[in-house]
């Protein structure tokens, strides 16, 4: 973990059954008796356990050293520890007692990630923290800016909004959603369905070294069949003002993570809000700037127009050296309609190299009806090398390389 | 506490040289036991540079110190658990008296024999091992041979120095008999039976760290009970040391089962001749193995009746396995056990008085904590989708010590007629073949991260390292 964790969470000590061979050198080294033990498991009582670290050397296995931030009125119990073959994963901190994640949650991200089931993550990627705030039990954000991306005259209203989570952690990984709320009730009087956003910015902060983040919320005034429709959370994010406070669930998402390592490459294709991620990645990058062993770091971003390109003025200030930067637009007067997957199709041969480089990751996000375009043009790219792009995803996807969110 | 003195020739926090006839006594018995090392120490392999942890303080922090060392200048020295203030004997007809800081005369000889018998295991292993640095599997399992054999070495040192502090000449020569015996010797061989047979192969050494280590837990648990206080804390401070030595048997075996399962489900065949084929170790024979050191292991324990062991235990010189953690009056007059026995040709159970049967007590104890590593091999395979399950075999099975010495029965626990056992013998027990063909397997890997055929990689590194760290560099 990076730094000490806020007063809610807890960095629980957790002892690997796996591993461990019962020796009970670590339950006699002790010196609180925080450590017992049954017939099958050795654990670790987590309302005794002060993390002196005196049992951590003595153990002869390793399996002592098992760490996992959980919610500090919720550790996992050690009647619970004593039933367990195996650790929680450590990228799927857990649901906290009552809640697992809402139900809302599970079935968003299986649409999202409908075109690449099974995605893990980055082997470099850093260990997520998941659902540590649950609809029952929140965090309170407080809005401490709301910006609209898009031009004046654009149709669409995209706006940058930056969440302050104050004395409550919510630890986050570029890449990872948190959900909202919207409160009141809908029509039959129940509580409105949970919306997921991805953070737009990078783990330390929208402003580095500040418990912000921000989100990149379209205000949805049409449906997916084109129908006029006012989406309830999102203009209720929409409508938000500085100093207004948010409840905030999460964090959510496991896979969809960038690699830590400097030299991986991202190969990064995205529309509209689904920039929300490429930002906070290249972000995340850019502030990392100057560390050794830079990958490369290649967008094809696409938008009706260039007003309506969240981010557009940013990204035109970063340097090319920094990013290779490529946009489309679709609905630009006397011009013709020019989609993500053209502009892979016309840089072909540096797409098809770079996704042949086993340092590549790639991250797609956006709305559904890109999806097919895209992965077309990777397959083209591909075969115009002697690639089987088919072949390649079950590799890339194992590897963490390979990621997939639309809507 | 007091520091480990590094100043001193030899590391000690036991302000040795405060004793100046102790140290040089100490200092005279040293150059004899690196000559032992050189001679009977890991074979070819004192120019190595290996990752080992060597304690640097007792206390919980300081004593997993990691670094690159050749094993003759490791820095073996006596370190004891610190003393507790107050501490009683805490069981037997002295219950409640203050724990002896010195030998009671009336005890002197039992206290001796219990001291030496453990001493001449440490060594006696050390012996057993040294030529399997010759054949390991990986760089990784290579340092860990090596960490097991330095730590036995370091548990002499600490049974020499109870011998030399508190037995005067005779504990001197004794101490000097502890570098003469050796392991298989006919003339002058180690004392107990399980500490002559070969180690000649490594899943052979992971069997063997894996029940014969433990037998050394469960001893160095009673012995950690003792009403004689620098027995108590010395074999504590063991402990910490010889939970390593059981994490190279469990996880090594695991490891070994891992790469078998993996072999069966590539082949698709559970057929012993083909998973030999393909290079991995057959789990018949794996069992085969089990069996063989698992009841030459509970051998160990020694007599199931014992009246040696009631007086040791009365007298307040050998607990039980976790006896103050025990319920009872911790004296037993008059308690009975339950143990089993020979009768008519059949195996039968019978009530003794419990202070007879201390020895059966503690086999029993290490039966249970054996049956739950072996439950846990068991996963490594459930794991795999296959359905064949190691069994734990009869306590009763190949046993050369106690009353199941002359009798022959089946892991099941079905006793045999002797040809019964002579025609069924090789189902059970590692054959001439078995041995042979584990032995074919045997060939060295040095590239670090680089495993044997028959062998999976570990989940974890040493100290945090990867598995591709370079724990033995050669000279």
């Amino acid at each position: 973990m990076n730094g000490p964790l806020p007063p809610e969470l807890l960095e629980q000590h957790l002892i690997d059954p796996e591993i461990c061979i019962r020796c009970n050198t670590c339950e006699e080294t002790c010196p609180v008796d925080a450590i017992t033990h049954d017939s099958r498991n050795y654990v670790v009582d987590a309302s005794i356990c002060n993390a002196c670290m005196a049992c951590i050397s003595p153990c002869p296995t390793g399996a002592i050293d098992n760490w996992r931030v959980v919610a500090r009125a919720d550790p996992y119990p050690v009647d619970a520890q004593l039933g367990w073959d195996v650790l929680p994963p450590a990228a799927a901190a857990r649901a906290a007692s009552d809640h697992g994640v809402p139900e809302d949650v599970r079935r968003l991200t299986d649409e999202a990630h409908a075109a690449l089931r099974n995605a893990v993550r980055p082997r470099s990627a850093g260990t997520p923290s998941v659902n540590l705030y649950t609809p029952s039990r929140p965090a309170i954000a407080t809005v401490t800016g709301n910006f609209r991306l898009t031009a004046e005259d654009a149709e669409s209203d995209v706006r940058h909004i930056v969440l302050d989570f104050g004395t409550h952690a919510f630890p986050v990984l570029e890449g990872q959603s948190i959900g909202i709320v919207a409160p009141g009730t809908d029509a039959s009087g129940r509580p409105h369905h949970v919306r997921l956003y991805s953070i737009a910015s990078p783990r330390d902060g929208e402003r580095p070294g500040y418990n912000n983040c921000s989100l990149t919320v379209k205000r949805v005034t049409l449906d997916h069949d084109g129908a006029p429709v006012l989406g309830v959370c999102s203009n209720y994010l929409c409508d938000l003002r500085k100093g207004d406070r948010v409840n905030v669930i999460g964090p959510y998402g496991e896979s969809f993570l960038m690699p830590d390592d400097p030299a991986a490459h991202l190969l990064m294709v995205c529309t509209g809000t689904g920039s929300a991620p490429m930002r906070a990645m290249t972000e995340r990058r850019r502030r990392g700037r100057g560390t050794s062993g830079e990958g490369r770091l290649v967008l094809f971003f696409g938008a009706r127009r260039p007003g309506e390109l969240p981010y557009f003025g940013p990204l035109q200030k970063l340097p090319s050296d920094f990013i290779d930067v490529n946009l489309a637009f679709s609905r630009v007067a006397d011009r013709p309609r020019r989609y993500v997957q053209d502009l892979i199709a016309q840089r072909g041969a540096e797409v098809g190299e770079l996704l042949a480089d086993p340092r590549t990751h790639v991250y797609v996000c956006g709305l559904k009806g890109m999806e097919a375009g895209v992965l077309d043009a990777f397959r083209a790219a591909c075969a115009a090398r002697g690639t089987d792009w088919d072949a390649l995803v079950p590799v890339l996807r194992d590897e963490g390389r390979l990621h997939i969110e639309t809507y | 506490m007091s520091a480990i003195s590094y100043a001193d020739k030899i590391p000690n926090n036991v302000n040795l040289s405060e004793d100046r006839a102790l140290q040089r006594a100490l200092e005279h018995w040293q150059p004899n036991y690196l000559a032992w090392w050189r001679e009977m120490g890991p074979d070819g392999a004192l120019d190595f540079d290996v990752y080992l942890r060597t304690a640097v303080s007792a206390d919980p922090g300081g004593w997993a110190h990691f670094d690159y060392v050749k094993m003759p200048d490791y820095r073996w020295g006596i370190f004891l658990a610190p003393q507790e203030t107050g501490r009683q004997v805490n069981f037997g007809a002295h219950k409640g008296a203050p724990a002896w800081q010195d030998v009671p005369g009336e005890h002197r000889a039992n206290l001796r024999r219990i001291i030496v018998t453990q001493g001449d295991t440490e060594p006696a292993s050390v012996e057993q091992q040294r030529h399997l640095g010759r054949t390991a599997p990986s760089l990784y399992d290579l340092r860990n041979l090596f960490q097991v054999n330095v730590e036995e070495g370091r548990h002499l040192w600490a049974m020499v120095y109870l011998l030399h502090r508190y037995f005067g000449r005779d504990g001197r020569e004794e101490a000097e008999a502890l570098l003469e015996r050796r392991s298989g010797d006919v003339d002058n061989p180690r004392i107990l039976g399980a500490f002559n047979e070969r180690t000649p192969d490594w899943l052979a050494f992971f069997m063997f760290t894996y029940f014969t280590d433990r037998d050394g837990k469960f001893q160095l648990n009673a012995l950690a009970e003792s009403g004689f206080d620098p027995l108590a804390r010395t074999t504590r401070f063991m402990l910490t040391e010889e939970a390593h030595h059981m994490f190279v048997g469990e996880s090594g075996v695991a490891r070994t089962i891992q790469r078998t399962c993996e072999v069966m489900r590539e082949i698709g065949s559970d057929a012993p001749d083909k998973v030999r084929a393909a290079g991995a170790i057959d789990l018949p024979t794996l069992q085969r193995y089990l069996n063989f050191h698992y009841s030459v292991t509970i051998d160990l324990f020694g007599a199931d009746q014992s009246s040696n062991a009631a007086t040791f235990y009365t007298a307040g010189l050998k607990g039980r396995f976790e006896e103050t953690k025990r319920g009872d009056d911790h004296v037993l007059q008059g308690a009975a056990y339950t143990i089993m026995e020979p009768r008519d040709g059949a195996i039968a159970t019978r009530e003794v008085p419990l202070l007879n049967a201390l020895n059966e007590v503690l086999r029993d104890d290490f039966i249970k904590d054996s049956v739950g590593g072996i439950e846990r091999w068991n996963k490594v395979i459930a794991r795999h989708g296959l359905q064949h399950r190691l069994i734990v075999p009869h306590k009763a099975f190949n046993r050369r010590i106690g009353t199941f010495s002359g009798m022959h029965v089946s892991p099941e626990g079905e006793v045999l007629s002797q040809a019964q056992w002579q025609a069924r013998e090789p189902q059970w027990l590692p054959s001439r073949e078995d041995r042979a063909f584990v032995a074919s397997l045997m060939g060295r890997v040095v590239e670090p991260g680089k495993f044997a055929g028959w062998i999976a990689p570990p989940p974890t590194g040493i100290n945090r390292q990867p598995i591709d760290f370079e724990y033995v560099r050669f000279g």
